[in-house]
């Protein structure tokens, strides 16, 4: 379990745009650079947004990667919820402190 | 001069970004006493908007988090975000590098503050200005309260920052308007993003409009957590904006649920004087 990285690589995606150019250039090798593990390359590369969510991964940014990818909003939002669904509650994180997911 | 107008308001990127999907009457009711309070900033004579933000990751991350940080810088850019995705354009806004660091130097008399001379606005700050300031004529100093996760500072130090912060205020010649934003209860970016509980936010309304420093400060975070969800967190920009203003009430212009916006939607202001 590595979410500090997860979410390292989602912020930079946001807000550097060199980090950006890496990503479209060339996403594996960028992936290189942060600690992950095999089932959270999974879920950034496929993407999956739900799987991302259970991990841990907090909103404010999984939102922007979601729309990266090309989720409009409500597809961002069904993703969680379907997530939840597969994989199970949230695991860590802020969201894992009542249980995961509703409340 | 000293503190010319304080208030607070909300910021979620649904106000903007997902504008059309709202009863168009509510949404316009809302947006009316958003720019309402963008005359009332500039009718106080502000030369200098402080908004005092709860942002998200797209500043400050968990590699360094700041309790407090106060920008100081000659400009500002911003959205971070997507344009289409926020619904605002890029824009560059003013800055008062000279201003920020006198009032850092004085608040750090009661509280410990970092400061940041590079900051990209995300949501937090570009959507409050979008209403208030919609030609980015006015100077602009941000403020950061974190309010994404755990550890955070407790409500108290808030206040205490808010009272520090008008303290610093009130020693400058300029006029400064000082402007709060964030939840109150709300679940943004999660699968319950769209739940609002109402009958918290207006509870919490009261204790604000009412400035009863000992109801705002009576909250724990895992109550806050469980009534207003993560979002609630960020009732320490509305309680720094008490704070700056003690012992005086507010007034609650607009609220209203709007769940697409995924916010109780805020517009409040606080007397200076």
């Amino acid at each position: 379990m590595s979410l500090y990285y997860v979410q390292k690589l989602i912020y930079e995606l946001n807000r550097d745009p060199q980090v950006r150019s890496r990503y479209e250039d060339d996403f594996e090798e960028l992936l290189k650079d942060y600690d992950l593990t095999d089932e959270e390359l999974r879920a950034i590369r496929e993407p999956d947004i739900g799987l991302l969510y259970v991990l841990g991964v907090n909103g404010q940014l999984l939102m922007h990667y979601a729309a990266l990818r090309g989720y409009p909003w409500d597809d961002y939002i069904q993703s969680m919820k379907d997530g939840l669904d597969e994989h199970g509650p949230v695991r860590a994180g802020l969201y894992a402190r009542t249980g995961g997911g509703a409340i | 001069m000293s503190l010319v107008f304080a208030g607070v308001c909300s910021h979620a990127p649904g106000i903007t970004g997902r504008a059309d999907r709202a009863d168009p009457a509510v949404r316009e009711e809302f947006y009316a006493n958003f720019f309402r309070m963008g005359r009332a900033i500039k009718d106080s004579g502000a030369d200098t908007l402080l908004v005092v933000a709860a942002e998200h990751f797209a500043n400050f991350f968990m590699n360094n988090m700041p309790a407090y940080c106060v920008g100081m810088a000659d400009y500002y850019e911003g959205p971070i975000e997507d344009e289409e995705w926020l619904g605002i354009n890029r824009f560059r806004v003013n800055g008062n590098a000279g201003l920020s660091e006198r009032l850092v130097n004085h608040v750090m008399n009661e509280v410990d503050v970092a400061y940041a001379q590079e900051w990209k606005f995300d949501h937090g700050i570009a959507v409050p200005l979008h209403f208030l300031t919609p030609d980015y004529d006015l100077d602009v100093i941000p403020i950061n309260i974190n309010c994404q996760g755990p550890p955070l500072t407790p409500l108290h130090r808030a206040w205490k920052f808010g009272q520090a912060l008008r303290a610093a205020c009130d020693a400058q010649p300029e006029k400064i308007a000082l402007v709060g934003t964030g939840g109150v209860s709300h679940w943004p970016a999660t699968p319950d993003s769209g739940k609002i509980n109402e009958e918290w936010d207006r509870e919490f309304l009261d204790r604000f409009v009412a400035n009863d420093k000992d109801a705002l400060l009576s909250y724990t975070d895992e109550e806050s957590y469980e009534k207003g969800g993560q979002g609630a967190f960020e009732i320490r920009t509305f309680i720094t904006v008490a704070g700056a203003c003690e012992g005086r009430p507010g007034d609650l212009w607009f609220y209203a649920p709007i769940p697409i916006y995924a916010v109780g939607c805020t517009v409040a202001t606080m007397q200076v004087a």
